[in-house]
């Protein structure tokens, strides 16, 4: 028992060396830190130790996907009936609207042709799932169960049923993790579907939802209004829902109008989601994008569209 | 020998299940509150056993948990060196203490390691957190009594001194 072995640690009063080392490792960790950050390296040493670093992420995702499991197990038959029967409307209704989008789409693809331009409605993409691991406190990220050994790369849009869920920011050979446009360090270039404004909207602080805060005074937003991707900046496609705008009010300087929003995407319950493969316009702006924006006579003036910086698309960190 | 085996399985075991337990979600409502696992269990094993605990040993389980977590690589190094360092420096006062006393204790070294990384997250540009993420260190030394008291009761079931 204790009393037999020799204290290490004196009753009231610390060894010098003792500090020394704390000295010694604070300075070793901080100087880690100031490399990691500067390089991002712990995405790279973590590449490499992936085949202990990833059973480990299997491991402890397993409750949450156990939870899943025992809740269908356990769900009445009722309910399931009930979802199975929604599902089919739900179906049936898409494709109806399907069948009619199909002639405009193809009208579409031809009026395209005729203007040159490369963009094309059909989407690639690939279902990935998503494994339930905590990546930190306020952190908005998620992790997915496919990586570089399906051909994941980084940048790639991620979206969901209803609208864009954020991109893929880390890879590792078989788990990607994802940084959701709630991120207080994300950014995504948007439109207001029904002006034609574009603008950048950020997540959070908190990680709850968007906010919009540098539309101009004179702009026309009202709650209500929905924003979809305007493809500035190249990495998410256009015309993808983002959200929906909740509340506009004054910034705090009172030089422009600062709007909150609402993601569309179920971001806390999806558990499939849909990575897009790059589209034509693999990197960098596409040509002005002269497809979103109304009418040049409807237009705003040249300075609200000149508000999209567009290197702030990238995940900033 | 046999003896000295169990215990170093026994010890990483509960380390290595802290880090898991880091890892894992818990429901939307219940995410502030999650404790800081790894401190909880490094710190009983300061308390326990301090022979077996170093510095060293502890910012080897911080670099892995920053692999795992994946913030900022030497984040929690640091902040479990620090951690232990007070630990293992007021050790001897700490294991004599009664439990809740202890338990304030815990409470403070928790919290001053929720300060070190606002310190750190400051630094690196990131926005300021909200009041939700103070719950942690205050959750972590209200589970402190009976973690002490579940491994302390399964060490010795183990019989490792």
């Amino acid at each position: 028992m204790p009393l037999t072995r020799e204290e290490p640690s004196p009753l009231f009063a610390g060894t010098v060396a003792g500090t020394l080392r704390l000295l010694t490792y604070l300075a070793l960790a901080m100087v880690l830190m100031v490399l990691d950050h500067r390089n991002g390296w712990t995405w790279r040493v973590r590449y490499a130790a992936a085949v202990v670093v990833e059973p480990l992420y299997r491991l402890a995702g397993a409750p949450s996907a156990g939870l899943h499991a025992l809740t269908v197990a356990f769900a009445e038959r009722k309910t399931l009936t009930e979802e199975n029967q929604r599902l089919r409307e739900d179906l049936l209704l898409a494709n109806a609207k399907l069948n009619r989008m199909a002639a405009v789409a193809e009208q579409n693809q031809r009026l395209k042709e005729l203007l040159d331009t490369q963009r094309s409605l059909e989407l690639n993409v690939q279902l990935a799932r998503v494994i339930g691991v905590d990546l930190g406190p306020g952190e908005d990220r998620i992790m997915l169960g496919i990586g570089a050994n399906s051909g994941i790369r980084v940048g790639q849009p991620v979206i969901d049923a209803r609208g864009v869920m954020g991109q893929v920011v880390h890879v590792l050979p078989s788990t990607s993790v994802v940084m959701l446009v709630t991120d207080p360090a994300h950014a995504i270039p948007v439109t207001v579907e029904r002006t034609g404004l574009r603008t950048i909207a950020y997540g959070t602080r908190d990680g709850s939802g968007l906010v919009l805060p540098d539309i101009p005074m004179a702009a026309d937003v009202r709650a209500g209004d929905r924003l979809l991707t305007s493809g500035l900046g190249g990495r998410f496609p256009p015309g993808f829902p983002v959200g929906t705008i909740s509340q506009v009010q004054p910034a705090a300087t009172g030089m422009f109008l600062q709007a909150s929003a609402k993601p569309a995407a179920d971001l806390d319950r999806s558990e499939d989601v849909l990575l897009l493969h790059d589209q034509a316009e693999p990197a960098g702006p596409p040509a002005p994008a002269a497809s979103v924006g109304p009418p040049a006579d409807l237009a705003m003036p040249a300075g609200a569209a000149s508000t999209a910086p567009a290197p702030r698309t990238g995940a900033a960190r | 020998m046999n003896r000295q085996r169990v215990a170093l399985f026994w010890f990483t075991a509960t380390v290595a299940v802290s880090l898991v337990a880091m890892l894992v979600p818990l429901p939307e409502v219940l995410q502030p509150f999650k404790p800081y696992w790894p401190a909880l269990v490094l710190l009983y094993w300061a308390l326990e056993s301090g022979e077996r605990v170093s510095l060293g040993l502890a910012f080897v389980v911080g670099l892995f948990a920053d692999l795992l977590d994946g913030v900022l690589l030497g984040e929690q190094a640091m902040r479990l060196t620090a951690l232990m360092f007070i630990a293992l420096r007021f050790r001897s006062r700490l294991r004599f203490f009664p439990m809740w006393q202890q338990t304030l204790a815990v409470l403070a070294l928790l919290l001053n390691d929720r300060i070190l990384l606002l310190i750190v997250r400051t630094f690196a540009g990131e926005a300021s957190p909200t009041l939700s993420w103070w719950f942690s260190p205050f959750v972590g030394a209200a589970l402190w009594p009976f973690l002490f008291l579940l491994l302390d009761d399964l060490r010795i079931r183990l019989r490792i001194a």
